[in-house]
């Protein structure tokens, strides 16, 4: 049974539900900006070990190397420590801090030569289709048995971090602002100086490529299972 | 249904789920997804894979800061505050 949902002020109900946002509340991080500006120690211990990680972890996916990663990260904070005072607008902490860490990543790291030279077609992404007209099937393996905890399951953990990281880099970093850090389509157009629509456009190639990638190993465990089955 | 209402799920779905389209272009889409079960199957698959790849973490753990970084970090911070205050 599918369940009508309707969330947030959204005026219409979503018969096919929505992904959850991953956003941190925009609020805390407005206080979390006053609080700094407001010479509180507190907030800045607070900031940095929010932000340590998080910086850390874009760097990381930008870059592939621990060391860049770290360096990325701590240049980043004291870039955002020198220069907080001209944050203007105490809301707009997050996509502030990462622009200030994009930055960082593009003085670091080699352009990476698997980067596609332009945006790759929806058709290279779509799943085949087994069968003629529309009682047609999709080419979509058995997504039902993948488990819920990730933590139980570190072969598939490893294979959604080599997806993420096999990303060309134009889908990567938006695929990282929008899901993993929960920046708003407005704010990563801000942090990586594009429009909202190139945003929208690249993350959902972005989740399309990883998608597929998903599909392909399920796909090959699925006929691994086949083989050892008697 | 027709083939290019599928296409257009499939080119629009992300901002389907994402809550970013116009309320009329979201019903239209989901009449559609409702009837057509390739559609539903797409759906839920992305759907799933969103939600999977959002737990990425790196391999590894951020080390944490030296004292040496803490403090540099400390020291920019007072710096900031310093000129901002001078400023006012």
């Amino acid at each position: 049974m599918v369940t009508a949902v309707t969330i947030g002020s959204n005026p219409h109900p979503l018969r096919w539900g929505v992904v959850e946002p991953t956003r941190d509340s925009a609020g805390v991080d407005q206080e979390l900006a006053r609080e700094l500006l407001g010479g509180s120690m507190e907030a800045f211990e607070r900031f940095v070990g929010a932000y340590h990680d998080k910086i850390f972890r874009y760097g990381y996916a930008m870059c592939g190397q621990r060391e860049d990663a770290e360096e990325i990260a701590q240049e980043t904070l004291m870039k955002v420590f020198e220069n907080l005072g001209q944050l203007r607008e105490p809301e707009r902490l997050k996509p502030w801090v990462f622009r200030i860490a994009k930055n960082a990543c593009l003085m670091k790291r080699r352009k990476s030569v698997f980067a596609p030279r332009s945006e790759l077609s929806l058709d290279q992404l779509m799943p085949a289709k087994n069968g003629e007209g529309d009682g047609g099937r999709l080419d979509i393996a058995d997504w039902s048995g993948l488990p819920e905890d990730l933590a139980m399951n570190a072969e598939l953990h490893e294979r959604l971090r080599k997806g993420v990281h096999g990303l060309p880099e134009i889908y990567r970093s938006v695929f990282l602002l929008r899901d993993v850090e929960g920046l708003s389509t407005e704010e990563a157009a801000e942090v990586l100086d594009v429009t909202t629509d190139v945003i929208k456009q690249r993350l959902h190639r972005g989740r399309l490529i990883l998608r597929k990638e998903l599909d392909d190993y399920l796909h090959t465990a699925r006929k691994s299972e086949g083989r050892t089955t008697p | 249904m027709k083939e290019n209402d599928c296409q257009d799920v499939f080119a629009r779905l992300s901002e389907l789920l994402d809550r970013e389209l116009p309320a009329g272009t979201c019903e239209d889409l989901e009449r559609h997804i409702e009837n057509c079960p390739p559609c539903v199957e797409f759906v839920e698959s992305l759907k799933k894979s969103v939600v999977l790849h959002r737990t990425y973490r790196p391999a590894a753990d951020p080390p944490q800061l030296s004292r040496e970084v803490k403090q540099a970090l400390r020291n920019a911070y007072e710096r900031m505050l310093a000129a901002r205050g001078a400023g006012k």
